[in-house]
């Protein structure tokens, strides 16, 4: 009985494997001859090739076109009908009596943006890393439900930013569900959204509820890697919870919490959707970080003239602190693997 | 067999083939991509009606109807055009502003005096300087700008509206006084939109433009207008929760304020009447009232959307005409009720509201009182850069993050600094 068993076995699997066998043959009769003429040391670089054609057309060329265009000038998207060669758009950037003072800027919404930006990134990711720390300590122990409470923090990474967007706009306007349980205990409406000292604390707040599960996850990581015989040890000599938990957790988690940093200032300085919706930048300019200075000024001017060399300008210089951050996390996760190596 | 019958066979086999998909193609109907915002299915329900029907008329057409919200007509289509590539025809409020891209389908049309003289004022707005014979579209609906009152709000609090003449100061201390009595949050809310500050700033004697027709933002007309909202805002006559909820230029309506009765006065334009008579139904009387005056004027502004072609071929020539023609466009402005366009159209409006009945005959015998510099400024290319200075400038006044004095002068840089950028200087 076995046996007929595997003979049906073999006999489906042979069939599944004809269109597979007729394809390597198919691409056999392409690659023998280019193995033929590169060498079979070369070979590597074919089948990169695919993935160096995606990714120079849909990555490298628009870098490069975003940095031509910030080298150009004129409300035109076609590069044959734009002022090129100009460093205007730079210029107009950079144009501040007091960079401390946006109002002094040419391009204050610029300088609000950035100002807003690097508050954002400080505080958002300060306090994400608080409570993602927070919380992977708890999921940690031996708590009820703790598989079930790991699901529920991790799930708002799930969702899709416009969702976190709306979902929370419902909760935090002045009409919202929050106001009516706050009114529902005697106290009067507060404006989340629309007043400008709430306004940055509610998107704060909405991006950590948003983001921290994914970090969380990281940190719990880390301190699953802790070895347990410190912790046993550390008892055994009864040493504080407190001290443990700086002595022992803290300075073992800290490769994490540099992955996490990094992670969360790059997605910090990059965060736009989730904040368009639920505050559209506002009230005045809050809210409204670079790229969605970056987004307007080239995307959305309803009616006004599209700048895309201004944007691009914006874009590139949003590049440069980008990459100085993953160069940083390059640096360090580097770092790291050659301190585990020499362990 | 032989190979000879195999090869004859086969080229047999080829030829019929090409000719059968050649005559494919020849038959093949003509796409013409029509790019459409509706103000919901008041809107989208009759124009998808008739785009229906000019199919099954016309095999050899297609129309297509690509629904988008505002915002892709507003901020996408520009950027299909720029990159060459967009729909045939576009239903468009920034006139003006696209007109670079506008095809000329005067060869296209059965009777291009029709277009002149049912749509001519409006076929201006349209055009490129200097031009004055080309037809790319026509007005689909006119619109004006104009305040709406909670009737029933004034009726409980005992306050009797205010008649035609009646200054801005003098609406807005009623409408507090409404709102104080009947315990209403909100006694004012605009639009947040420049072309809708533009009527009042008019009436108070902004002109716009200097004495050579260039555009000159910022004067004592355009700062005791939004000097006023600014005070509105603070005194909270306006609240700064519709205006203060987003950014730059970014429009918003405060419909649903509105429509949960929570507003006493609303400026906003006759295009919201279709949508009151659907939403506000029986739960309050509304009313529209003529535009309220300033030292200047007492005026609103025009506007409203064109159907324009960005391509120019029989098939669209043949929409336009289908399209812009009496028995639809009547058929269509009655049901959506609207202000029609065209200057010469009888329109069965299909509705029993009073109060709808009422703001069409309003907004309707509003036009006559539209001032010039009103007209001039919706005919303007640039207008759309001068109404977005004024509201991200004063939204940044009212949030605090500037003073008026700062505002003002930031218009007029942001005015001259778009338009150096738009043709070079």
């Amino acid at each position: 009985m076995e046996n007929i068993r595997n003979q049906i076995k073999k006999f489906f699997l042979r069939i599944l494997n004809i269109p597979f066998a007729f394809l390597m043959h198919a691409i056999d009769l392409i690659m023998w001859p280019i193995q033929k003429i590169i060498g079979v040391r070369n070979m590597p670089y074919i089948f990169l090739l695919p993935n160096l054609i995606f990714f120079g057309l849909f990555v490298i060329i628009p870098l490069g076109a975003n940095f031509f265009f910030s080298l150009s000038s004129g409300d035109e998207l076609l590069f044959a009908e734009r002022e090129l060669p100009t460093t205007k758009q730079y210029d107009q950037l950079f144009d501040c009596e007091s960079y401390l003072n946006p109002n002094t800027c040419t391009e204050d919404f610029f300088w609000r943006g950035v100002y807003n930006t690097i508050f954002f990134v400080v505080f958002q990711v300060g306090l994400m890393i608080f409570f993602s720390v927070l919380t992977a300590v708890i999921l940690n122990k031996k708590i009820i439900g703790r598989g079930f409470f790991r699901s529920v923090f991790f799930f708002p990474v799930l969702l899709s930013p416009v969702v976190v967007g709306l979902i929370w706009q419902w909760i935090l306007l002045k009409n919202g569900a929050f106001n009516a349980i706050i009114e529902s205990y005697g106290g009067d409406k507060v404006s989340f959204l629309t007043d400008p000292s709430w306004a940055m604390a509610s998107v704060i707040f909405v991006s950590i509820w948003a983001h921290m599960g994914f970090y969380t996850l990281i940190v719990l990581a880390g301190l699953q890697a802790i070895p347990p015989n410190l912790y046993e040890a550390a008892e055994m000599d009864g040493t504080s919870r407190e001290r443990i938990f700086f002595r022992i957790t803290l300075p073992l988690l800290m490769p994490n919490l540099l992955v996490v940093f990094i992670l969360a200032s790059i997605k910090g300085v990059q965060t736009f959707d989730e904040i368009y919706v639920l505050t559209g930048g506002g009230p005045g300019t809050s809210t409204s970080l670079i790229v969605q200075y970056i987004f307007t000024t080239g995307f959305a001017s309803s009616g006004s003239v599209q700048n895309f060399g201004l944007a691009a300008a914006a874009s590139m210089v949003l590049g440069v602190v980008l990459l100085f951050l993953t160069l940083m996390q390059l640096y360090f996760s580097r770092n790291k693997e050659s301190k585990h190596q020499e362990i | 067999m032989n190979i000879k019958f195999i090869f004859k066979a086969i080229s047999v086999a080829l030829i019929s083939l090409s000719l059968t998909l050649i005559s494919a193609v020849s038959f093949a109907a003509t796409d013409v991509r029509i790019m459409w915002y509706g103000d919901g299915d008041k809107e989208n329900v009759p124009i998808a009606a008739q785009i229906d029907e000019f199919n099954a008329a016309n095999p050899d057409i297609n129309v297509i109807l690509d629904i988008v919200p505002y915002d892709a007509i507003m901020n996408t289509l520009p950027i299909q055009l720029a990159a060459g590539e967009g729909p045939d025809i576009a239903r468009v409020t920034d006139l003006g502003g696209l007109n670079k891209y506008y095809a000329d389908i005067t060869p296209y049309v059965a009777d291009p005096s029709y277009y002149e003289k049912s749509f001519g004022p409006f076929l201006n707005w349209y055009r490129k300087s200097g031009d004055t014979t080309s037809i790319h579209g026509f007005h689909s609906t006119m619109t004006v700008t104009g305040p709406y009152v909670n009737k029933t709000l004034f009726e409980q609090a005992g306050v009797d509206l205010l008649g035609p003449g009646a200054t801005w100061e003098e609406w807005a201390a009623v409408s507090i006084e409404v709102a104080e009595k009947t315990g209403t949050p909100i006694p004012m809310a605009w639009d947040r939109s420049g072309h809708r500050v533009s009527g009042p700033a008019i009436s108070m004697g902004a002109k716009y433009f200097d004495s050579n027709g260039d555009p000159k933002l910022v004067d004592d007309g355009l700062k005791a207008m939004t000097q006023m909202l600014y005070d509105w805002h603070q005194a909270g006559t306006m609240s700064k929760d519709l205006w203060g909820s987003v950014s730059g230029s970014k429009y918003h309506a405060p419909n649903d304020w509105w429509n949960a009765a929570e507003v006493v006065f609303m400026m906003s334009g006759s295009w919201q009447i279709g949508r009151f008579a659907n939403e506000v139904g029986d739960d309050f009387d509304w009313w529209a009232v003529p535009a309220p005056c300033g030292p200047a004027a007492c005026t609103g502004m025009p506007g409203g959307n064109a159907l324009l072609a960005f391509n120019a071929n029989p098939a669209v020539g043949k929409v336009m005409d289908y399209l812009s023609s009496k028995e639809q466009l009547s058929s269509f402005i009655g049901q959506v009720l609207a202000i029609p366009g065209h200057l010469d159209l009888q329109v069965d409006y299909q509705t029993d509201d009073p109060n709808a009945k009422h703001a069409l005959n309003t907004f309707a015998g509003a036009v006559p009182t539209i001032d010039q510099v009103a007209f001039d400024l919706q005919a303007h290319v640039d207008n759309r850069i001068m109404f977005n200075a004024i509201i991200s400038r004063l939204g940044q006044a009212i949030v605090g993050e500037m003073t008026m004095e700062e505002a003002w002068e930031r218009m007029d840089e942001d005015v001259e600094k778009q338009l150096k950028e738009k043709y070079g200087g």
